[in-house]
C-alpha cells in the first residue's frame, strides 16, 4: 500500500520521467557518431524543421518586433520625454536578440515541430513500426532520435537568426518609418551599444531549445501507449513540458552567461 | 535452435510470462496457440530481443539473446526475420522501399541488386506492379504480404510469424500457408508462427506449443496436440466457450 501510494506520487512519476528522457538524452549522445549516419533522415529534418517554420517564425518575430518597437516608443515617450524615443533602439534589438526571438522561436517550433515528431514516432510506437526497425538492423534511437535532434540543434539558431532580422527590422519600421523617430539617433545607438555576443547568447539559447524540443518530442512518442488516445495525449505533453523547460532554462542561461564579453 | 529457459516477465502487476521453457530445433517450424492476451507476442518480441526479461535465458544458437547489448542485437537481427501482426509498414515509405530497408542495412549487394531481390521477394508472396504505392494505398492483406516479403527478403535463418493468416481470405492465409512452408523446405528456415488458427497450426507446424497462464502446457506434433488429453487444450482446439478456459 505505502509503495502504491509512493508510486502514484507526483514527485515520483516526475522522478520517472526525468529518469526516462535523461536516458534517451544520454543514448542519444552516444549514437551521435556511431555509424550508419541516417543522412536522409538528417537533411529531410533539417527541412522539415527549418525551411517549413520559415512562415511561422517569420510572423511571429516580425509582429514581435513590432509590438516591442510600440511599447519602446511609449516607454520612452512617457516617462524620457518626446525626442527621446530613438534611444529606444538598442533595448528593442537588445531585448530581441537576447530574449524575445529565441524564446518565441523556441516555442512556435515546440508547437509546429516538437508536436509533429511526438505523434509521428507515437503512431509508429502503436503501429509496430519501431519493433519493425529494430527487427530490420535499425537502431529506433540512431534512426530517429539522433537525425531529429541534430537536426533541430543546427536549425533552431538558424531560425533564431532570421528571426532576429525580421524582428529588428520591423521594430526599426515601427519607430523610424511609423512613428518617424530620428534615423541617425537610432541606427548610431544601437550599434554603439549592441555587441555580437547579444547575438551569440540568443543562437546558445535557441540550441539548447532545439535539443529540448526535439528530445522531448522523441521521448514522448516512444512512450505512447494506448493508440489514438495516446498519441493525442504525447503531443499535448511535448508542448507543455518543452515550452514549460524553455521557459524555465532561458532564465537560467541568462544568469549564466555573462552579460557582455567586453567587460 | 532456439532454446527458451524459464522465461518470466511482468508488465507492472500483470504476470505474462511465468517461467516458459521451450526448444525449437533447427529447420523446425513451431506454432504456439494460446488465448488472446496470454502472452504469446510477449514471447516472440523477447526470442528477438525486443524486450528483455524479467528472468530467464533465450538461447539462439549460441548466443545469449538476452545479454546482447544495443549494437550487438543489431547484427543478431540479421538471422531472423519477422512478421508483425498488423504488418508494421514504415508510412513514410513506399512499397520498395519498406521491403529493401532490411537489405540495405543487413546485406552490401549494389542498388541495382538490390532492386531485383525486391521486385523477387514480392513476386513469391504474389504481388507485382506495387513497388511504388504508399502503405495507406494498399487493403489489409496486402500489406501483411508486403510485411512478408520484407522479412523475407534478405533471407533469414529464423522466421517469426506474429498472425501471418488474420486479415487474410482463406486462400490468401493458405498461400501464406504454402509459403512457410515453401520456406522450411527449400531453405531450411527456422520458424516460430503465434496463430489462432488451428487449420494453418496443423498444414505448417513440427510441433504445436499450447501458451496457457504463462506457462507452456502443452507441446506436441499436430496429432499429439488433436489427440490430447487436456481438456484445456481440447477447449482450445475445438474453439469451444464451454470448459476450463474461463472465457470472460
Amino acid at each position: 500500500m505505502v509503495r502504491t501510494f509512493i508510486q502514484r506520487s507526483l514527485t515520483y512519476r516526475a522522478l520517472v520521467e526525468l529518469g526516462e528522457v535523461g536516458s534517451l538524452f544520454w543514448k542519444t549522445l552516444r549514437n551521435l557518431l556511431k555509424k550508419p549516419r541516417e543522412h536522409q533522415t538528417f537533411l529531410q529534418q533539417l527541412e522539415e524543421i527549418g525551411v517549413r517554420s520559415l512562415p511561422v517564425v517569420s510572423l511571429t518575430a516580425a509582429f514581435g518586433g513590432l509590438v516591442f518597437g510600440f511599447q519602446t516608443y511609449i516607454g520612452f515617450h512617457r516617462y524620457i520625454g518626446a525626442g527621446s524615443e530613438a534611444l529606444g533602439g538598442p533595448i528593442i534589438t537588445l531585448a530581441l536578440a537576447k530574449e524575445l526571438i529565441p524564446i518565441l522561436t523556441g516555442l512556435m517550433i515546440s508547437g509546429r515541430v516538437g508536436s509533429s515528431m511526438a505523434a509521428e514516432i507515437g503512431t509508429m510506437k502503436i503501429t509496430e513500426q519501431i519493433d519493425a526497425l529494430h527487427s530490420l538492423g535499425a537502431n529506433p534511437v540512431r534512426y530517429l532520435v539522433v537525425p531529429r535532434t541534430l537536426a533541430a540543434f543546427f536549425m533552431t539558431p538558424c531560425l533564431t537568426l532570421y528571426g532576429d532580422i525580421i524582428g529588428v527590422a520591423a521594430g526599426y519600421f515601427y519607430m523610424v518609418v511609423l512613428m518617424g523617430v530620428n534615423r541617425v539617433t537610432y541606427l548610431t545607438n544601437t550599434t554603439q551599444y549592441l555587441e555580437l555576443w547579444d547575438v551569440m547568447t540568443g543562437l546558445i539559447k535557441a540550441a539548447v531549445f532545439g535539443v529540448v524540443i526535439a528530445v522531448v518530442g522523441c521521448w514522448q512518442g516512444m512512450e505512447t501507449e494506448g493508440g489514438a488516445e495516446g498519441v493525442g495525449r504525447a503531443t499535448t505533453r511535448t508542448v507543455v513540458i518543452s515550452s514549460i523547460t524553455i521557459l524555465i532554462l532561458n532564465f537560467f542561461i541568462s544568469k549564466a552567461l555573462p552579460a557582455s564579453l567586453s567587460q | 535452435m532456439i532454446r527458451i529457459i524459464n522465461l518470466h516477465k511482468a508488465f507492472g502487476d500483470n504476470q505474462v510470462l511465468r517461467g516458459v521453457e521451450l526448444t525449437v530445433a533447427t529447420g523446425e517450424t513451431m506454432v504456439v496457440i494460446g488465448q488472446s492476451g496470454s502472452g504469446k507476442s510477449v514471447l516472440l518480441k523477447h526470442i528477438i530481443g525486443l524486450m528483455k526479461p524479467d528472468l530467464g535465458e533465450i538461447w539462439v544458437d549460441d548466443t545469449e539473446a538476452t545479454k546482447l547489448d544495443e549494437d550487438e542485437l543489431q547484427g543478431f537481427t540479421r538471422k531472423f526475420g519477422m512478421l508483425f501482426q498488423g504488418a508494421a509498414l514504415f508510412d513514410s515509405m513506399t512499397v520498395a522501399e519498406n521491403v529493401a530497408f532490411g537489405l540495405e542495412r543487413h546485406t552490401n549487394y549494389p542498388r541495382e541488386e538490390i532492386r531485383r531481390m525486391v521486385e523477387e521477394s514480392l513476386a513469391r508472396v504474389g504481388l507485382h506492379g506495387v513497388e511504388d504505392m504508399l502503405p495507406y494505398e494498399l487493403s489489409g492483406g496486402m500489406k501483411k504480404r508486403v510485411g512478408l516479403a520484407r522479412a523475407i527478403a534478405y533471407e533469414p535463418e529464423i522466421m517469426l510469424y506474429d498472425e501471418p493468416s488474420t486479415g487474410l481470405d482463406p486462400i490468401r492465409a493458405d498461400a501464406i500457408n504454402d509459403l512457410i512452408n515453401m520456406l522450411k523446405r527449400d531453405m531450411g528456415v527456422t520458424s516460430v508462427v503465434i496463430t489462432h488458427d488451428m487449420a494453418s497450426s496443423y498444414k505448417i507446424a513440427d510441433r504445436i506449443a499450447m501458451l496457457y497462464e504463462g506457462v507452456i502446457l502443452e507441446v506436441g506434433t499436430p496429432d499429439e496436440i488433436r489427440n490430447s488429453r487436456n481438456p484445456i487444450v481440447q477447449q482450445f482446439i475445438h474453439g469451444e466457450s464451454q470448459g476450463p478456459i474461463k472465457t470472460w
